[in-house]
Formats: C-alpha cells, structure tokens, sequence
C-alpha cells in the first residue's frame, strides 16, 4: 500500500507488528473495527518475530521453536482483514489522536478514534569505556542479523552482560556453527537474594525450563567468566576486551543488559509515565485495560513494561478488546478474562527474572570519559558535573550539553542521563524524569514533509 | 512565615530574570517566583533570534537599548550566551514586496531610526548566497543575531542570584492583595510582602492582571519550530520573509532551526503544546522553494513554546493602571527575546526611580480600555 492509498481516518490505528500489535488488529478486526497496522519494517514479526513471514533461516531448529510461534501471530492478522501496512514509519502521535506516518517517503496525517501503541522494547544502554568503538555492537543488534539475513558472527566474539536474551543469543549463535570465545556474565552475586523470594513462582511458569535448557546448552560449550567491570579497548576499532583483570583479544564484542520499554512515541503523545524501581526503567501508567492517561490512547506489549512475546500478545489482545467495546458496544467479542489469566501465567515468573538479571549500578552509571551520549559524544563526566552544579533534570541537560538532542532522539542515553542525575543530586529518577520528547520521533526529511497533501485552508490562503 | 522583599518579579523567563537582575544591580532585592523552572517555556525554547529589524515603531527605542546590552551581554552577566552577529536579512520574493519594505526604511530614516538598510540582489546573494534567484533584493540589520536561548535565560537568573536576586522556583503564585502600604504575594509556598511588584508571567500575565482587577485581552499562543540534523555550513544571517511566514537559521553546530510564527494548540494549564504538522508542511515547502540545498535535510524535531499574544501584536510594558506599584512586563507576542535584556533595565529603573529615559509609549496597559 503506498501512502495516497490511506484513509484519513480509521476506528483503530496499532502502531507497531510485534506480537502485541498483530494480537491487537486481529482482535479488533475480526469484531469488524477498521483497523490499520503500521509496522516500521519489511514484514511483521517485530523484533521477537522478526522475519517470520519470509525468514533466510532453513534450519528452524537454530532460532527454536518459541519463534516460530509467530507464524501463527501473523497469520492470524492476515486472516482478520485489518489492513497491515509494512514499511510504514509513524513518526507522530498526539492527544488528538492524529497520526503522522510515512510509507515510501510520502508522508500523511490521519486520524484515530483509538490508537494502540505496540512499539515494544529496546535494548537498556550499556555505557562502558569503549562501546562506540568500531566491533563493539548490541546483541539485539546481532539478532536482528541473524534473523533478517541468516547472518552469524565471524572472527573472535565475545558476549557481556545478562539477561534472557544474551542467553537466547548464544544458543543461537552456537546452533548456526559460530563460536563464542567467552561470555562475561556480569549478574551480582547479590541478585539471587533479591531474586530468592520470588523463586516460588518462577518454578511455576514456561520460563523456568525453557530458561534451564538455555543455560545448560550455552555453559557446555562456553566459558562464562562473572564479573564486575567491562571495557572495550583498541583505537580504530576493537582489539580486546578487558573486565576484572581478564583480556580477552576479540573482533566483536555483543553486550546486553536486559531491554527495557520504548517509550519515545507515547511520552512524546502526552501519555503519563512513571519510574519501575523493579525494571529500572519508565513505564507508561496504564490501567487494567492498558489504557494510559491519554483518553484514546492504550500501550501493549513490552513497552508497557518488559514481560516478554507471548504476554506481549495477550496484552494486544485486551487492549483491543477494550477498544472493540468502546467502539462497537454490539459487537461479539471475546471475554479479556481468559487473555488476563493467560497473561498473568506468563507474567509470573517475570519478577525472579527482574532481579536474577538487575544490571549493576556501575555498568549504569558510568563515569569520567565515558561516553552517556553517542550522538552528541556527550560523556558522563559532563552529565555528573553539571548535575553537580544545579542541573536539576534531563530537559535543562539538553539545553545545556545538547546530550538526546541527537537523532537517536534519547533512546540510548535517555535512562542513564536520568539516573547520573538522580544519583548526583541524591534523589530518585521518578523524581528527576525523563527526556520531554518531542515529534517527528522518527526523523523525516523536510522533502517527506513537504509532501503532506495541501489542506483546504492553505489552498485558500493561496488563493486569496 | 511570610518572606519579605523590596520587590517581587513574578516568572522566570528572559525578563523576569533580566528585571531581578536589573533590580538587584540597583541595590535593590527583588525575590523572583517562577513556577516550573527559569526559561521553561518561552524564553527557553524560542529560535533565538536577536533581532531589531522589521520591529513596530512603539518598540524599537527598547529593541535599541536591548541591542547595546547583548553586544555586551558577556560582561552584563558572565557567559556570552552563544551569542553571535550575523546580521538579520529580510527577504524580497518579488519587485512588489521589495518596494513596500522600501516604503519602511525610508519612513525609519525620518524618524532618525538607521539599523535597517536596504539591499540589492548582489548584495542579497553576498549575504545568504543559497538563496533561491527569484528574489530581487531584500532589507538587512547588520548588527543582528542570535544566541541561545535557554543558556541565556538561565545565565540572567544565575547572575541574578549572585547580585541579590532569590529565585524561587517551581512556586505559584496564587493571590495578589493590598495590605497596607504593601503588596501581599500570595504562593503555593507562603506569602512575600513588597512594596513593589513586576508582572512577567508570560503566557500566565493575563491571570496576574486579573488579580488586581486589571483584565487584558491576552491570547495564549505556542509558535512552531522545527531543527534539521547537521548540513554543511552555508548560511549565516538569520533570514525572515513577509509574504509567507518563515524565519531561517544555521546554528554554528550546523543545524538549521525553522520557524515563522504557525501556530500549535497550546495547553497552558498542561505545559503542552499539540503540534499542527500540516501547517509545518507549509514552512516545509517555502525552504523547499528558497533553500534546494535543504530538501534531504532530516527533521529531528519540532515543537512550541507557549507565549502571550496581544492584540495588536506588541508587548505590555509599564506601570500598572490600577495598582500602584505594580508594574507589567509580559504580552511579547512571539517576540521578546532580544528585548529581554533591555526591557529589564528600563523596568529597573522605572521601578527604581518612578520614570525611565527610554519611551515606552504605546505600550501601556491602559490602551486596551482607552480603544473601549
């Protein structure tokens, strides 16, 4: 579908085709709701799905059979006749419920009686000495190669830091052929105390087996060194990788920490949010319904707070079944009660997994050169000192450093700005805040804009 | 425990900040009330420009004044502000325009005024050489510029406190009251007794002036801007046009900020502006039209600061018609960020002193109800 194609209004608008998305317009579109869903990439699937209707990878063994369920997801949508648009960049969203989106460089405006934002997670920044250096890239990113393009790590690879997809990843990693020189775990030893308390339930629910035989098919094959520290050393580009007195000589070094809520399109629409102490990360305040504080507006999937896939799917499923309510009362719609109780199964080992993998402080809150802003090379040194000096937040930081006024818009320095900040001043990052972010969230090119349709009140400006 | 002060300066942007600062200057102590943050809105977020030309002729005597002070404005309060003079050009798009902004300069020099100067299309292309080749010529201010506005507002309330001035930030005032010989400030963190006060609220002044009885005809307004990723330098002027809004500028960084003055849906009671993309379309297709160098240029970011507007387009600035001590300082109409610094002065001094040698005539808050 190209842009002119578009209706300038619809009943629904999902933004974004992860599992919560394709959930949501099929949900919504089988109650006979007009729905458009504008996924940003070539194909649905997100980044969990990423790939699954045209995937290069034969061998279905090496990314498991958890991705695979995604088929059914996008088949599932397909079938609803909502209209599924790929290639297609909302870069804004407000209280109005206008929707800016771009399909093939022409850009238009369209409205919403609801929108549900299904824009899911993004890789936790992991600001250590060395990570812009050439051979230093995320996991997430690494994945992303591997599931669009078949594509597995060359050359010496070490991967650092935690969390259930560094673990995934190396599976997968080792399962095509490539090989894993060593994986830095920098998990403290303090988390399984705080991770004890809700063990109970993790031993209840699908992660805990899945989450065992990953463990178990990594550690074979890999040596997993803890430690407290990581650095990335070379000059052009990566030439070893340092943690507690360790080098290791590597070409590519992965690193990940956990994921954590993308939250630009709907901090940037107005939507109220809040800081998670337990993720460590601002969370949309929603209600039991995923509806948030704009009316209209619903957060499904990860970027209501990270619960993983399959949960991200059922929330879609009760938010569309929210909106189904809201727009058609008549229309047969399912009870949300089976999606809550299917989601509150997956979500309950999600709390053990939260505190087993809380990233150290000091891999949070760098120091000294270290880089916090990649697009304006913005160091954490800097931040500390002008928080020091009275800066009291991450907008009068922008102002004063230009540190989130880069293209990336904040979303690789955004959380550790907040935190320098609260840590420097002696306060908490709910009270500190986030970034005021404002639109396009996704950069359009003045031509793009330029080709907005003409309204009826310029044509008569002209005239006149 | 009430506080007490000679004067109470009420928000903290630009001329709140350049008014405490003036006062304390004096010898005075005001105490500065803002209620988010110094520079949270319009003074922090406006494109910066600093710039005397095509003003009303009510405010170029305080446009003038202002002018000294920025050419200054590093010894006036620490920090050079990222200010920088590259001249303001207005751009004629055709023979007809060009004619009429004649019609202007020659009427400025008559009345003594020479900062504006007509240029031919040599010296247009001289000046903005990317500009596109339909335009015949256009008016320059050759000492205008810009400089940055947050980092400005915010070293006004730095060097304010450092002379005297208390800023209270993130307090409200709620009540405005004649107690005695005094005025009593109400605010969401207790009360400050003055005997003088100074409205610079901004977007908010209508409510102040509502507490004393004094009602004016303000429009909120949040003007839209939008910035580029980096381009190769190629333009220093700010340049502005008449017949389509549009104001253009390459910050030193290589950024280009774009504005003119379309409007977004303010939300003052939320501190949120709702951005009108199709009317950034319009300021989208005019730099298409002037600036080819500029089409695959990014957008990174739009947005508003929200403003007061007047009636007739030109601030409120003096003493209060009702109240007797009560000074007005608000109503800039998208346009008083190069005004700041001077306007604090001259109220320094008319709070000061009772009179003030720059004219302000034309501005008072009486003119509303005189029309009546």
């Amino acid at each position: 579908m190209n842009a002119s194609e578009l209706a300038s209004s619809y009943d629904l608008v999902v933004i974004g085709g992860g599992p919560a998305g394709l959930a949501a317009a099929a949900t919504a579109a089988r109650a006979g709701v007009a729905t458009v869903l504008f996924d940003e990439n070539p194909g649905v699937g997100g980044q969990i799905y990423r790939g699954i209707t045209a995937n290069p990878v034969r061998n279905r063994a090496i990314l498991g059979e958890e991705y695979w369920a995604g088929s059914a997801l996008a088949a599932e949508a397909k079938a609803s006749g909502a209209s599924i648009v790929n290639g297609a960049t909302v870069w804004s969203l407000d209280r109005t419920l206008t929707v800016g989106v771009s399909i093939a460089g022409q850009a238009r405006m369209l409205t919403a009686k609801r929108v549900i934002i299904a824009t899911g997670s993004l890789e936790r920044p992991f600001p250590i000495p060395g990570w812009t250096l050439p051979g230093v890239m995320t996991a997430g990113g690494a994945q992303t190669l591997l599931k669009a393009q078949g594509l597995v790590p060359t050359g010496r690879t070490v991967m650092a830091g935690n969390g259930p997809l560094l673990w995934l990843l190396a599976a997968q990693i080792l399962r095509a052929g490539g090989r894993i020189e060593a994986i830095l775990d920098t998990s403290s030893r303090l988390n399984w105390l705080r991770a004890a308390m809700f063990l109970p339930d993790f031993l209840l629910s699908p992660y805990f087996k899945k989450g065992l035989a990953l463990l178990r098919e990594v550690k074979a094959k890999v040596d997993v060194i803890p430690v407290g520290n990581v650095a990335a050393v070379g000059t052009d580009k990566l030439k070893e990788v340092v943690a507690d007195g360790h080098h290791i000589p590597a070409d590519l070094l992965l690193l990940h920490q956990g994921v954590v809520p993308n939250v630009n399109l709907a901090i940037a629409a107005g939507v109220a949010h809040r800081w998670n102490d337990r993720q460590l990360c601002f969370a949309p305040v929603l209600d039991a319904d995923f509806q948030s504080s704009v009316p209209g507006i619903a957060v499904a999937g990860d970027g209501a707070g990270i619960a993983g896939g399959t949960a991200a799917a059922e929330r879609g499923r009760i938010a569309a079944i929210a909106a189904v309510r809201a727009l058609k009362p008549d229309a047969k719609i399912a009870d949300p009660q089976t999606a809550r109780q299917r989601l509150q199964r997956e979500e309950m080992g999600r709390a053990f997994l939260d505190e087993l993998y809380r990233p150290v402080a000091a891999l949070r809150q760098p120091e000294g050169d270290t880089i916090a802003c990649r697009c304006e090379e913005v160091t954490a040194g800097q931040i500390r000192e002008t928080a020091r000096m009275g800066c009291e937040g991450p907008n009068q930081m922008k102002a004063f450093l230009r540190c989130g006024m880069g293209p990336c818009q904040g979303r690789m320095c955004g959380l550790t700005v907040t935190e320098l900040i609260a840590e420097e001043r002696g306060t908490t990052p709910d009270e500190v805040g986030y970034y005021r972010l404002r639109p396009p969230v996704k950069p359009i090119t003045l031509g793009e804009l330029a080709s907005l349709p003409i309204s009826e009140a310029e044509r008569k400006a002209v005239e006149r | 425990m009430t506080r007490t002060a000679d004067v109470v300066v009420i928000g903290g942007g630009i001329h709140g900040c350049s008014t405490a600062l003036h006062l304390a200057l004096r010898g005075l102590k005001p105490i500065l009330v803002e209620k988010d943050y110094a520079g949270r809105h319009a003074s922090g977020v406006n494109a910066g420009g600093v710039r005397q030309l095509a003003r009303d002729l009510a405010e170029i005597p305080l446009s003038i004044s202002s002018m000294d002070l920025w050419e200054h404005i590093q010894e006036l309060v620490g920090d050079d502000c990222g200010f920088e003079s590259h001249g303001t050009v207005l751009v004629a798009e055709n023979d007809a325009e060009l004619a009429s902004f004649k019609e202007r300069v020659d009427d400025l020099r008559l009345r003594g005024f020479t900062h504006e100067e007509m240029i031919d299309q040599a010296e247009l292309r001289r000046l903005v050489p990317a500009v596109s080749e339909h335009c015949p010529g256009g008016v320059v201010s050759r000492r205008d510029g810009a400089a940055d506005p947050f980092r400005s507002t915010q070293a006004f309330r730095k060097r304010a406190v450092e002379k005297g001035a208390e800023v209270i930030e993130g307090v409200t005032v709620t009540g405005l009251s004649r107690v005695g010989d005094v005025w009593r400030v109400e605010t969401s963190d207790g009360a400050i007794e003055a005997p003088k006060v100074v409205n610079a609220a901004g977007a908010w002044a209508d409510r102040i002036a509502a507490m004393l009885g004094e009602p004016v005809p303000l429009t909120v307004v949040a003007p839209m801007l939008m910035v580029t990723s980096r381009v190769a330098p190629f333009i220093q002027p700010v340049v502005i046009l008449r017949g389509r809004k549009l104001s253009f500028k390459q910050l030193a960084n290589g950024t280009v900020v774009i504005g003119g003055g379309h409007l977004a849906t303010p939300h003052r009671d939320r501190n949120e502006t709702v951005i009108d993309w199709e009317k950034l379309a319009i300021s989208a297709r005019t730099v298409w039209e002037l600036f080819p160098i500029m089409r695959q240029a990014t957008i990174v970011r739009a947005w508003a600061g929200i403003e007061a507007y007047m009636p007739d387009g030109i601030p409120v600035v003096g003493k209060s018609s009702t109240s007797e001590g009560v000074f007005h300082q608000f109503g800039f109409s998208t346009h008083g960020f190069q005004l700041g610094p001077g306007t604090g002065a001259m109220m320094a001094e008319l709070v000061a002193t009772g009179s003030t040698n720059v004219p302000i005539d034309g501005l008072e808050i009486d003119r509303f109800r005189k029309k009546r």
